[in-house]
Order: structure tokens, then sequence, then C-alpha cells
């Protein structure tokens, strides 16, 4: 029931992945180039990092609605505090990132300190800091940063996109802390049976608090690089992205009732619904008939795991 | 029976009363301050214009809320709703357009959005797959697929038979009637029928309504296949309330469907709740945003103060369900 069975599914959405990767080369000549793999590497990013923390918050048994909203809301706390506050950008960077983190942080108290459960305190906080995006930025945009900023969402670092460098790094990390440490593996015990995690003398809120924060901290990350990316700021900024990401997550074969998955099952799950994506429309589907492929491989991931379970008299 | 014991048995009644239906008085006490309150500011908020489209122009919200209840109160939740009810209208309008009887062209899709539901009824019930997964991937589909089919043209030229919405008998928009009908008849039968009470048992406790002799399996299937029938018709009605059909549904749609459920006092964790409070928050929602135009507050401040209107009434929720235990 344990290392072998995540194993099992990460086969088969390993399988899976490198199909999908060969099916697409053979469709079309420019998907399996250098050039464009590390620019669907640069797009995935942001949804990337903001997956790995999604992952420790499925695991605890809960869930983030509120991470596209946290996106919108940093990414205009960050033009504002630069355009119509005057801070030096760096300064702005860092404080719409301590805003972002903070609405992390306060998913986590709310769901803690008053035990509301998760779906229902990011469902409101959702519409709350969506709403704040929106008084704040009365849907004006901001342009016309520096140059020198456009380097976190369009530089490179040895040839290789710079926010490929920074989810390379914080999934080595986030592998380490849920698969190695004592951290992780109070996650899990609290996804698999929170009371029995509390008499174990395992710190729930606390846990919980710092997953939620992390959760804000990185959707702050997201948003920074976004906007370096696409080079201004808007509210609707990640809007419907939580789906994105819970369906990379749960893709990746971590139950959505907590206690199961791991990081490399979420960065594969992000991978094979980045390369349907690009795949798809580099053969020439059109935009929106690649959503539909990514629910039908939702689907048909998880109901092949649910029967292959069934099988095995689980 | 003396004087002080009738008048507790009479204080244990209405306390009952207050009890079963807490979240539902403090909804319908809100719409009733906010309209006497803003009013008086704006006496402009009470004409019969302004009062047709808080009620008419979200109609299709609390009729869809009225299924999402029933999904919730049996312990799951559908987050594609809002997909569906855009695929129901582009399906409506294209029959409309395209001379078919109306009868059809209101029928056909709702039916359509039953089959849809029933079937991700029995993936749910019979595979275990969670119904936020399967409903998180009908929601790719429902949303793709619209998006690929019309290619973001807009329906217009509907004839005028099949704008059920827009009729008005007795001067009322049809939307209220149904709004009104549909709510009743869902909190009748949530009452008084076995089937309604099937949904809150295995809402409830699952295995426990199983050995009470209900089916779960076949429950779950029903009250998707309802909710089908719920989204459907909001489906018809938001087709209808307009000139045009935009390929496109209001964004969030669904959390918005699924938020007046849970501020009517519908529990995430299933097993209680009542559809008339869902239908009151739906009402409650359109009225505030309403409010906030007649009160000169910047249309953009709107979900903010939705928000933390959310907030507050969970975090009530919260302390009310911690005194009561």
């Amino acid at each position: 029931m344990t290392a072998e069975r995540f194993l099992r599914h990460e086969t088969i959405l390993a399988v899976l992945t490198v199909i999908a990767l060969a099916v697409l080369a053979a469709l079309s000549d420019k998907f399996f180039t250098v050039e464009n793999l590390l620019n669907q590497g640069r797009l995935m990013s942001e949804v990337g990092l903001v997956a790995l923390a999604m992952t420790f918050v499925i695991v605890t048994g809960g869930i983030d609605l509120s991470v596209g909203s946290i996106i919108g809301l940093t990414a205009i706390l960050l033009g504002v505090f630069w355009k119509n506050v005057g801070l030096p950008l760096p300064a702005a960077m860092f404080a719409a990132l301590a805003c972002g983190t903070f609405a992390g942080w306060a998913n986590g108290f709310i769901i803690t300190r008053f035990s509301v459960p998760p779906l229902i305190a990011t469902l409101a906080t959702l519409a709350l800091y969506r709403g704040l995006a929106e008084g704040i930025s009365e849907a004006r945009s901001v342009r016309g940063y520096p140059e020198w900023f456009f380097f976190f969402g369009q530089g490179e670092v040895l040839g290789v996109p710079f926010q490929l460098w920074l989810l390379g790094i914080a999934t080595v990390i986030a592998i380490v802390i849920l698969g190695l440490t004592p951290f992780g593996r109070a996650a899990y015990a609290i996804g698999a049976n929170e009371t029995a995690a509390r008499f174990s003398g395992i710190r729930v809120h606390a846990t919980k608090l710092w997953i939620y924060t992390a959760a804000g901290f990185l959707s702050g990350l997201a948003a920074v690089i976004f906007v370096s990316r696409v080079t201004t700021t808007r509210s609707d900024m990640g809007t419907g992205w939580e789906l994105d990401i819970i369906t990379g997550v749960v893709l990746g074969g971590t139950s959505i009732f907590g206690g199961r998955g791991t990081i490399i099952g979420t960065v594969l799950g992000l991978v094979l619904i980045q390369a349907l994506k690009n795949g798809l429309s580099l053969s020439g589907v059109k935009g929106d008939g690649t959503i539909v492929v990514i629910g039908l491989v939702l689907i048909g991931a998880i109901l092949a795991g649910a029967l292959f379970d069934k099988n095995r008299g689980g | 029976m003396t004087a002080a014991a009738a008048t507790r048995i009479g204080r244990s009644n209405f306390q009952r009363f207050i009890g079963g239906y807490g979240q539902e008085i403090v909804v319908l006490l809100s719409i009733v301050v906010l309209f006497v309150v803003v009013g008086a500011v704006n006496p402009r908020f009470l004409s019969d214009n302004n009062i047709n489209s808080i009620f008419a122009g979200n109609a299709y919200i609390a009729v869809a809320a009225i299924g999402m209840s029933m999904i919730i109160m049996a312990g799951h939740i559908d987050v594609s709703v809002g997909a569906l009810i855009g695929v129901i209208a582009t399906i409506a309008g294209t029959l409309a357009v395209n001379g078919y009887p109306v009868w059809i062209a209101w029928g056909l899709p709702i039916l359509f959005s039953m089959a849809v539901n029933a079937s991700v009824g029995a993936l749910v019930a019979y595979t275990r797959i969670p119904s936020i997964v399967v409903t998180l991937g009908m929601l790719s589909i429902l949303k793709g697929g619209l998006i690929s089919v019309t290619n973001g043209e807009w329906i217009s030229n509907m004839p005028v038979e099949f704008m059920i919405a827009q009729m008005r008998p007795f001067g009322i928009p049809s939307a209220v009637y149904f709004m009104v009908v549909l709510t009743i008849l869902a909190a009748l039968f949530m009452r008084y029928t076995d089937f309604g009470r099937a949904i809150y048992a295995v809402g409830g406790n699952m295995e426990a309504a199983r050995a009470a002799g209900i089916n779960p399996e076949r429950t779950v299937v029903g009250v998707f296949a309802l909710h089908g029938l719920f989204a459907g018709i909001a489906g018809i009605l938001f087709a209808t309330q307009l000139q045009v059909i935009q390929s496109t549904v209001p964004p969030n749609l669904e959390l918005t469907v699924i938020t007046a459920s849970v501020i009517g006092g519908v529990s995430i964790l299933g097993g209680i709740g009542t559809v008339i409070g869902s239908t009151l928050a739906a009402i409650l929602f359109a009225c505030i945003g309403s409010a906030l135009i007649f009160l000169n507050v910047s249309a953009y401040w709107l979900r903010a103060v939705l928000g933390l209107m959310i907030l507050a009434t969970v975090l009530a929720d919260m302390a009310r369900r911690r005194r009561a235990t």
C-alpha cells in the first residue's frame, strides 16, 4: 500500500507521458525540438510552482481554491506598489510577495483556528482576494516595467529559461521535504487520519498553517514571474488556474481524500498536460479542443487507477 | 399542565424551529434589512424595474443552486455546472434558430443535461472516484467542447416564442415563477418523499444509509440526474433572458452556485440543509450586487464585498455549530 502503490500510479503516468510525447513528436516535427520543449517548460513553470504546494495541501486532505486569486492579487499589488505607491521595483516585488504569503497564511489561519472546511474557506477567499485585486486596480493594467525585470519571465541561464531553474530547484526541495522529513510524514499522517495524527503528537495546526502559507508564497512567486513574462499586470491574472493546478496534482496520483501522493507524480501530471496542450495545438487541434482532451485524460487516468485498484481486491 | 410548562414547550418548539431553519432566517433577515436600508438611502432601489431585474435576472442561478444543494446534501459536489449551463444554452439556441419547435429546443437540452449528469453520477457512485475529480474533468470537456464547436460566435435572432424567460404572465417575469415554484416543489420533495430523505441519509452516512435499506449508488445517480434537470432548466432560463446567447458562461458561475448553496445553510460536509436557503442566498447575492450600484459603490469592489460576506457567514456558522455541540 505504500511505496509500491505510489510507484505503480507513477509508472502508468510515466508510460502515458512517453506515449503522448512519442505520438505528438510523430504528428508534428516542430514538437520535439529543444527550443519548443524549453519554451513549454517556461509556460509550465508558473502553474508548476503552485502545484508543488498544492500537492502538500491535498496530501493533508485539504484543498486551496484561492491560489489563482492570490496570483491576481499579488500581480496587482506589485504594479500598485511600484507605480502608484512609488516603491523601488525590488521593494515592490518583496512587498507583493509578502502580501501573497500573508494571503496564504490567512487561509491557513481560517482553516485551523475556526475549523472551517478548506473547500469553503478558500472558496470565500477566492472571491475575496480576486475582489481585492479588482477593487484596488479598478480594471486598470500596469505597464512600462524596466528592462531588467523581464529577466525573471523571459531571461535564460545557461540556455535554460530562468523560471525552469526555479521550478527545478523548488521541485527538489519539495521532494526532499515531502518524502524525507518529519514534516512530510506529518503531512501524510494528517491526510490519512487527522485525529490519529493529533493523538500521535503531530502538530496538526502548525503543519497545515505552514503548508497554506507556502501555497500563498509560491502563488506570489508565480505571479511575479507571470508579470515579468507577459510584461503587464492585470486583475484577471490567474483566473481559473486553481482548477488546472488541481487537475495536474490529481492526475499525478495524489488522492483528493489526502494521505497519498508524491511530488514526482505531480510533475509528471503537469508535463503530460503541457505536452498535450502544446502537441495537439501544433498538430492542428484548435486551442479549446485540447481542454477537452485534458478532461478526458484526467477522468481516464483516475478511472484506470480505480479499476486497477479494485481488481487487486483493495 | 401549568403555564410555566406550556411556556417551556412553546419556547422549545420555537427554538427547534429556529434551530432547524437558523441559516435561512439569517439570510431572509439580511435581504429584508438590505431592502429597507438601501431603499431608504436611494428609493429607486425599490422601483419595479430594479426589483424585476434582481429577481428575474438571477433566477437561473437560484434554480441551479437547488440542484447543487441536493448534490452537496448527498455529500458530493459539481464544479462543472457553469460550463453545463453554457452548453445547454447554446444547444437550445441553436435548435431554436434552426426552426425546431420550441418544446424540442427546450426539452432536448434538458434531457441532455440529465444524461450527462446521470453518467457523472454513475461514475461517482460505482467507481468511487470523488465527484470533485470527475466534475473537474467534465468542466474541461464541456468548456473546451463548447468553445471549439461554437468558435465563440454568439447566437441571436431567436424566435419570440422561444424566449420563455422574457414572458410575463400577470406582469411578473416567468423566470421568477420558475424560481419560486421549483424551490417549493424541491423543498416538498426533499422533505416528504422517500427519495428526498434518502439523499439526506446518503449524505449523512453512506454505510448507515445502506444498512437502513437504501441503495446509495442508485440514490447518487438519481440525485445527479435531478441536479441535471435543474441545471437544464437554469440553462434554458439563461439562454432566453437576453436577446443573444454568448457562447461563454459568466466566469466562476459554478462558484456562485456553490456559494449560494453553502450560504443558504447547506453543510459542505453533507447530510443537512434546505433548498429554500439556497434560493434565498441566491437572491441575497443579487440584492447585494444591485445595492452596491445604488449606493454608488464602485462595481469593482463587488466581488470583494461578496467574498467578505461569504467569509463572515461561514465563520458565524462555525461559531453557531460549535455552540450547539
